[in-house]
This record gives C-alpha cells, structure tokens and sequence, in this order.
C-alpha cells in the first residue's frame, strides 16, 4: 500500500536502554494522564471519536502532494490533531497512530516507542496547542498564521529532539546529526505548516463549531500555553546553538553529567560490567548483567502500576 | 479496498501460530530487550540471537528466510548512525577528508555502528515475525491481558477497524483530484508549489470532517446495539501447558544468550 516509512521514526537498536526507558516513563505518566482528563471530558463517547481521528491522522499522511523530482511533501499530523480535538485527545490519537505503526508496520521500534511517541505525539501536540490557544481569541489569519508556524515548529523541534536522543544514546554525532534532522526537518515543517494552515481554514468554513475559543479553551488549561512557548522558545534557542556550537552543547552535556549516563548506559552503575564487591570475575559480571535486568524489569513494572492507578 | 490490504498476518499451520499471544508479545519484548542489554562488541551472543531468530523462523512455516527478505525497512535509518564511525574514543584506523574537514573512523566507532545495525536489524526481524505468526486483533487482546492500559487498546483497535474504510476515502479524495487536474503532456499543469500543498490542505480539512462527522453515526450506531463502554470478546485467551513449556525454553534460551554476551 501507499506506506512509507517517515523519516522521525525511530528503529530498535538505535537508542540505549536507559534514553528508551526515560522516555517510555515520560510518556507513560502524560498518557495515563489524558486517559484520566479525556475520560472526565468525553466518557464512553471518546472511544468511537478517537479510534476513528486515530485512522484520519494515518489515512491523512497518504495526502501528499508532488514537491519536485519524484520526492513528495508529508504530514505528520500531531499538531493539526491537537489543536482541533484538544491537547489530551491528540496525545492519545497520535499514541494510537504511533502505537500501530510500530506494531503493523515495524515503523519505529517496540521498545523505542515511548521515545517517538514522545516526540511526534506529546511533543507536537504541546507546542500545537500551546502556541494555538494563546492566539485563540484574535483574528483569523493571526490565528491561522500562529497555526501554520507552531505545526512548522512542532515539525522541527520533534527533529531536533530526535537528534539529541541518538546522540546522547551514543548513535550519532552531535555535529553531524544534528545539522542533517534540522535541514531535512525545516523544509518538511514547511508543507506540514501549509497543509495543517490550509485544513484548519476549511474546517473553520465548514464547521466553525469545531473550533470556536470557548472551545479551544476548555480543551486545555493556561498551562498548555505556558508549557507550549516555553518549550518552543527552548526549540527555537537549542536549535542553532546545537548546530553552530555542537562542543558547547557537549560540554554542557558533560558537565551535567548528561552524556556519560546515556552514552555508558545502563552499566554506569555497575563500573566495567562487574560488581565491585565480586571483583573482575565472571561471575561478577553475570551478576552485573542480573541487576541490570531486574531494574529495567522494576521500573517496566512501576510504569505499568502507574497507568494501571491512571486509568482506575 | 479489502479489509485485509494493511494485513501482515501469514496463515499457515505451525506451532507459533497456535501459541498463546501473549506468550509470543513477552518474548518479542525480551528478545529485543536482551538485544538492547547486550554490551557491544559481542559477536557471539548476537549470533545465537540471529539462530534462536531463524529456529523461530523455520519452527513458523514461513520459511526459514521469512522475516530476513523483509528486514531491510530500517535500512534507511542506518544513515543516522553513520556518524557513530567517528566516535573519538578508541584508536583511529584510517582517515580522510571531505572539503578542509578531516574524518577519522576509530575502531570503536566501527564496532559502535555494527552493533547498532546488527541489533536493529535483528529487532525489526522479530517484530516482522511477530505479526506474521499473529491476528493484529489477537495482539492487541495480548497487550490488554498484559496490564496496557484498557482504554489505550480500545481505540487502537479502532483505528485498525477504521483504517480501510478512511484509506477508502482517501482513495475516492485522491481520485477526484486526479480527475479534475487534466495536463497535456509537455505542458506545465497545475499551480504553485504552495497551491498544490493548499489543495492536499483543503483535502485533508475535507478527510477530517468527514471522519469526524463519521465517528459521530458510529457512536450513535454503537449505542443503539447496547454499546455500554466495554468491548466484548468471543475469544477468551488461557494459557495451556504448551504454552507455559513454551515460555520457559525460550527465556531459557534468552537467558542463555545474554550470558554468552556477558562473559568473556
């Protein structure tokens, strides 16, 4: 069928345990929470409406339109998603879309997921919306104008993390992958702002019910605002400091003890894979390779605990 | 379109494909989890994931080079790991350079990136397996009975039950363009850049109503059958004895592997 692979996706093997971990909790936590909020808003209603804007946002990246040479301009969706049916339901609707296409299509990694869940979904839908709903009561082409350059932004700052991951997994150079992801990304983001711009002009001809203020506003709090601008500004100030000073950003990196925990990773603990009570045996370092599998195992468990009390 | 076009599911008679999904889920997970606790640089253990990889290839009847003739889809990633060749720690082998810039590749780098690679590829390959061997409905009952979140599951197997019919009417959109953008060839045809990407816009506002306003008849239709906010099944999954025995000899085997990785 019309699939192909887009290129923010994330494979297995590509991050190290701990970065996929992180960020499987990070997404875990903001999941379970629009669950909660979602089913506070919309109860049994939401399942038929979310399964069903899940399979539009899949259906409408097939949308794509000639740019030159063979290569087509795509859509990602997140913040599209978010700005019309709310920051939480969009979170949910690109988790499923993420969740499938990892699932069916082997497009992104299984244990990698909470990793691009985060970036193309919580991401995404944070500035989206953020940066929507502080323009939600002036005019449309400001508003639409706000839209345009936050699903731009969304586009490139899910890049730009996406960088930063494999770099601080050790995968990429900080130098060389952080210049490639913002190229490709800022033009990318360019068809992704005019389509989202372009979609949310018609749904406001056709059903300006959709997407009245008082709506916008009730779907999400003033945090979303505050949450969206400061994470876009951090988008905006990383991206040319990580591409014009990678050593900066190393450095600071290094000194925060950043990039030793993700590039050693998960045996930092556990110095040159041995126990040092045991010393430099082999069964010290099996019994390394037990601890290392028993708090992976913990912390799988204490996610799923959380979600479990999230959804109850 | 059929319901079954997005389908990766492959019948055949065979042990894995009567296993317990949920039994075939967890040892996906920890098989590519294992792959993820490896250290780098140990062969030997990748090469027993890679032969546990092919037993469960032959044991599915699918052939023993199955998942590897479709494993090249994370192929183009690879590309982001490139860089990884330059790592500066370990010693350097050779170096060039590229307009006044000098690269060096270090032996840690090298083996730094076919690692990556080979991990990756062996991950995709038992994903590949996985839905090959399983229902894509069974799956998803797998991961609700293995504690994900209920709500979560539900919708996405909505999105799998609505997906045809969506890629339908993104098909019929997509071919009313095409009947309206008549070209002569040699000619140019068609706005600007930006017209095409306002037309594939509007196409997608139109694709979003559309859904939107369908999800609303099918809550209406879900309700008038009774629909309560549960969804029901006729297939209660329960573990048998052989898929217990199952279990075991695999996470043995898993087991094993990680211990070949670690001693040296």
């Amino acid at each position: 069928m019309h699939f192909s692979p887009a290129p923010l996706h994330i494979p297995d093997g590509f991050l190290t345990l701990v970065i996929s971990l992180v960020f499987w909790a990070l997404t875990a936590l903001a999941v379970g929470t629009a669950i909660s909020k979602t089913n506070q808003s919309l109860g049994e209603k939401q399942i038929p409406l979310m399964g069903v804007m899940a399979a539009f946002v899949f259906a409408a990246q097939m949308l794509n339109f000639p740019v030159v040479g063979g290569t087509s301009g795509h859509f990602l969706g997140g913040a599209l998603a978010a700005i019309v049916l709310g920051p939480w339901a969009g979170i949910l609707v690109m988790t499923a879309v993420i969740s499938i296409q990892a699932l069916l299509f082997q497009d992104g990694g299984l244990l990698v997921m909470g990793a691009n869940i985060f970036n193309m979904g919580i991401l995404t839908a944070l500035i989206g919306f953020g940066l929507y709903r502080l323009s939600s009561r002036v005019g449309k082409p400001v508003r639409l104008g706000v839209a345009g350059f936050a699903a731009w932004l969304s586009t490139v700052a899910s890049a730009l993390l996406t960088a930063l991951q494999l770099w601080l997994s050790g995968t990429s150079r900080l130098e060389i992958v952080v210049p490639a992801m913002l190229g490709v990304h800022l033009l990318i983001g360019l068809g992704e702002a005019i389509i989202t711009v372009a979609a949310l002009g018609f749904i406001e001809q056709a059903r300006p019910d959709l997407l009245s203020a008082e709506k916008t506003a009730s779907q999400g709090g003033q945090g979303w605002v505050l949450g969206g601008v400061f994470v876009s500004l951090g988008a905006v100030l990383l991206s040319p400091l990580a591409s014009a000073d990678p050593d900066g950003l190393e450095k600071v990196a290094e000194d925060l003890g950043f990039l030793g925990a993700g590039q050693s990773a998960p045996y930092n603990i556990l110095p040159d894979y041995t126990i040092p009570l045991l010393g430099e045996t082999a069964l010290s370092t099996i019994a390394a390779g037990a601890v290392g599998a028993l708090l992976a195992l913990g912390l799988v468990i204490l996610i799923g605990r959380s979600l479990r009390r999230a959804q109850g | 379109m059929h319901s079954d076009a997005f389908d990766r599911y492959h019948f055949a008679e065979s042990r894995l494909h009567r296993l317990d999904p949920r039994v075939k889920v967890s040892l996906t997970v920890a098989f590519i989890l294992g792959n993820a606790l490896l250290p780098d640089a140990s062969w030997l253990a990748l090469g027993l994931a890679w032969f546990l990889l092919l037993v469960a290839n032959d044991q599915s009847r699918l052939g023993l080079w199955f998942t590897f003739r479709r494993s090249f889809l994370a192929l183009p990633f690879a590309l982001a790991a490139l860089s990884a060749i330059f790592s500066p720690l370990g010693d350097p082998v050779f170096s060039f350079s590229v307009a006044n810039i000098t690269l060096t590749v270090t032996d840690f780098g090298l083996v730094r990136f076919a690692g990556i690679l080979i991990r990756a590829w062996l991950s995709v390959q038992a994903a590949i397996l996985l839905v090959a061997v399983t229902p894509f409905p069974d799956i998803l009952h797998a991961l609700e009975h293995l504690r994900m979140p209920r709500l979560l599951i539900t919708i996405i197997s909505f999105l799998y039950r609505y997906l045809f019919v969506l890629t339908d009417e993104v098909l019929r959109l997509l071919r009313a363009r095409a009947a309206r953008s008549a070209g002569m060839t040699g000619q140019k045809s068609g706005g600007g850049l930006f017209w095409r990407a306002q037309v594939a816009g509007n196409m997608a506002g139109q694709l979003f109503i559309r859904s939107y306003e369908r999800s609303d008849r099918i809550y209406n239709a879900m309700l008038s059958r009774g629909y309560t906010g549960n969804l029901r099944t006729l297939h209660p999954h329960t573990m048998k004895p052989s898929d217990w025995r199952f279990l075991g000899l695999a996470l043995f085997a898993l087991l094993l592997t990680q211990l070949t990785g670690w001693i040296r």
